[in-house]
């Protein structure tokens, strides 16, 4: 039990009359990839926000590291360790990319006006150290020699590296991607497929996706839940999942 | 000879002005950039700095310089009382509900002050008695000297607070996408508070330095300053603080040049042209460049 990173229990969220989660019971182990599948307008953003104090749950407990964070603000929870990406890229688009990455270094930790104003000795030898530390992500994701460039003069599947790069300097231990495969074409997929196994090892993350491109979620997740009008109706191994009727129903409609 | 000495003349008391109003404009603009509300009581935090330094100066007998603190002090934290109190519960209100707030808050603070101070106007004791430089025979006077000294100050400061200091990074975070930003591990409230701590402090300092300036202050002072600082910041383009000390100097010497050159009665009309001839032709001010929504 002790491994469990991340649990919800009986969570749900209620927006006016619309149920858009309900009795949502799951959990991800220390190291697990974990995938989140559904049809559109299945409730995973709303599972994301709610993992990551946007929204309240309406009842139910979520658990991470051992700890309640229901009732935290969102700034509280990433100091804890969960760091996510969006569906719709929200980079700092004015900010160039290095100052993107190198945002999210400097708040992971509390900070202060007065602290700031006045070590400043600390702040600068602190800021060439996160210089180093951001330059190094960077590289990581291909994105050093673009490093002075604002980050919404990239290209397309660079903003989205960024966007996970970015949250990566938060030092999560728990890293949400939400379609980070969004818009990308097949090459840029498998190279991402890649990437996100990659820094799992590197990083020693914990990893729960949001997908709509199976083949990317088949491929690289341990165990996949499937959410359909807000309810988990299957979770298993990805051929476990494959096979599900309850499944192949909610994706492709009708008897299967 | 006569008439380039008359133009630097109106240049040199259009930036004492501009500067003052510059001041003013910076907390609007701040305000303006992290949670997108026009703070229109912004104007009235102005009128309270005003008072807090002229009683600072005349009941305890202050000098100017520690008049000015006690007044930046007290008028910050009064800027983030309000801001707790009037603005955060309507956090996630339209922004039509805050905007129609602070316009409350405005008269609030214009009609209590009134009650306590008395609506009639105050003799700024003078801080100066008559130094003047005269450089090229163009007169610099004692209190402009205070004005572009004190504000210089400030600026620099800020400046340096905004890019260097990681309170003034997640300042600029917050106003690109609050949201995000509390993602990556920044308490938006605390810095939306600063934002308003600071900004109502440089309108206290642009408050007691008009008090020293004009010699003469009363509760509904803040109403054309306020008005006109917002314009300067629409000029400047708002939301961006060098544009908001740009379009305050430029206001303050359009004015001056005005006042000196056509009559002083037409000295608020110009700055109204202004804004809207700004809103007439670029919208986005000086700086501010062309967003376009994406949906």
């Amino acid at each position: 039990m002790a491994k469990e990173l991340l649990k919800a229990t009986d969570v749900s969220e209620v927006f006016g009359g619309l149920k858009a989660v309900s009795d949502f019971n799951f959990h991800i182990d220390k190291g697990e990839l974990v995938g989140l599948i559904g049809p559109n307008g299945a409730g995973k953003t709303t599972a994301f926000n709610l993992i990551t104090g946007v929204y309240q749950p309406t009842t139910g407990e979520i658990h991470f590291d051992g700890k309640s964070i229901v009732g935290l603000k969102p700034y509280q929870i990433t100091q804890r360790g969960i760091a996510r990406t969006f569906q719709n890229i929200r980079l700092f688009s004015e900010l160039t990319v290095l100052e993107n990455v190198k945002i999210a270094f400097h708040f992971h930790v509390k900070y202060g006006l007065l602290e700031s104003v006045f070590r400043m000795g600390r702040y600068f030898s602190e800021e060439e150290k996160i210089e180093e530390e951001a330059l190094k992500l960077l590289k990581i994701f291909h994105l050093e020699d673009k490093a002075d460039e604002l980050a919404k003069n990239l290209p397309y599947g660079a903003q989205r590296r960024l966007e996970i790069a970015r949250a990566l300097a938060a030092k999560p231990k728990l890293l949400l991607l939400d379609e980070p495969a969004a818009g990308m074409n097949p090459q840029e997929t498998k190279e991402l497929m890649e990437m996100i196994s990659w820094i799992r090892k590197e990083f020693g993350l914990t990893i729960l996706l949001i997908e709509h491109d199976m083949s990317l979620v088949m491929g690289i997740c341990e165990r996949i839940y499937v959410l359909e009008y807000g309810m988990i109706i299957a979770q298993g191994t990805p051929d476990v999942i494959k096979n599900d009727p309850e499944v192949i129903r909610a994706y492709l409609g009708g008897e299967a | 000879m006569e008439v380039t000495h008359q133009v630097l003349q109106q240049l040199v008391n259009g930036i004492s002005l501009g500067s003052i109003y510059a001041l003013i404009a910076l907390g609007y603009t701040m305000i303006y950039g992290i949670i997108k509300l026009i703070n229109f009581a912004h104007g009235d935090i102005y009128m309270v700095g005003a008072y807090i330094g002229f009683f600072a100066i005349t009941q305890a007998h202050l000098s100017i310089v520690p008049a000015l603190i006690i007044s930046f002090v007290v008028t910050g934290i009064l800027g983030m009382v309000v801001e707790k109190l009037a603005y955060k519960p309507l956090r996630h209100a339209p922004r039509i509900s805050v905007l129609i707030t602070a316009i409350g808050v405005s008269f609030f603070l214009e009609y209590t002050s009134m009650y306590f101070v008395s609506p009639t106007p105050r003799t700024f004791p003078a801080i100066f008695g008559d130094v003047a430089i005269e450089i090229g025979g163009i007169v610099i006077n004692g209190q402009q000297m205070l004005i572009l000294g004190i504000t210089t100050i400030l600026m620099i400061v800020l400046t340096y607070i905004v890019h260097r200091t990681k309170t003034g990074k997640a300042m600029r975070a917050a106003s690109f996408d609050t949201e995000t930003a509390q993602l990556m591990g920044i308490d938006s409230d605390r810095i939306i508070s600063i934002t308003f701590g600071i900004g109502s402090a440089l309108a206290a300092v642009a408050g007691v330095l008009v008090g020293v300036y004009y010699n003469s202050i009363d509760p509904l002072m803040g109403i054309m300053p306020g008005l006109k600082a917002f314009v300067a910041a629409v000029l400047g383009g708002i939301g961006i603080l060098p544009g908001a000390v740009v379009g305050g100097l430029i206001l303050g010497i359009v004015e001056a040049f005005v006042s000196g050159f056509v009559s002083s009665t037409f000295r608020d009309a110009a700055a109204f042209a202004i804004l809207i001839l700004v809103l007439l032709f670029k919208p986005t001010g000086l700086f501010g460049k062309n967003t376009k929504e994406k949906v």
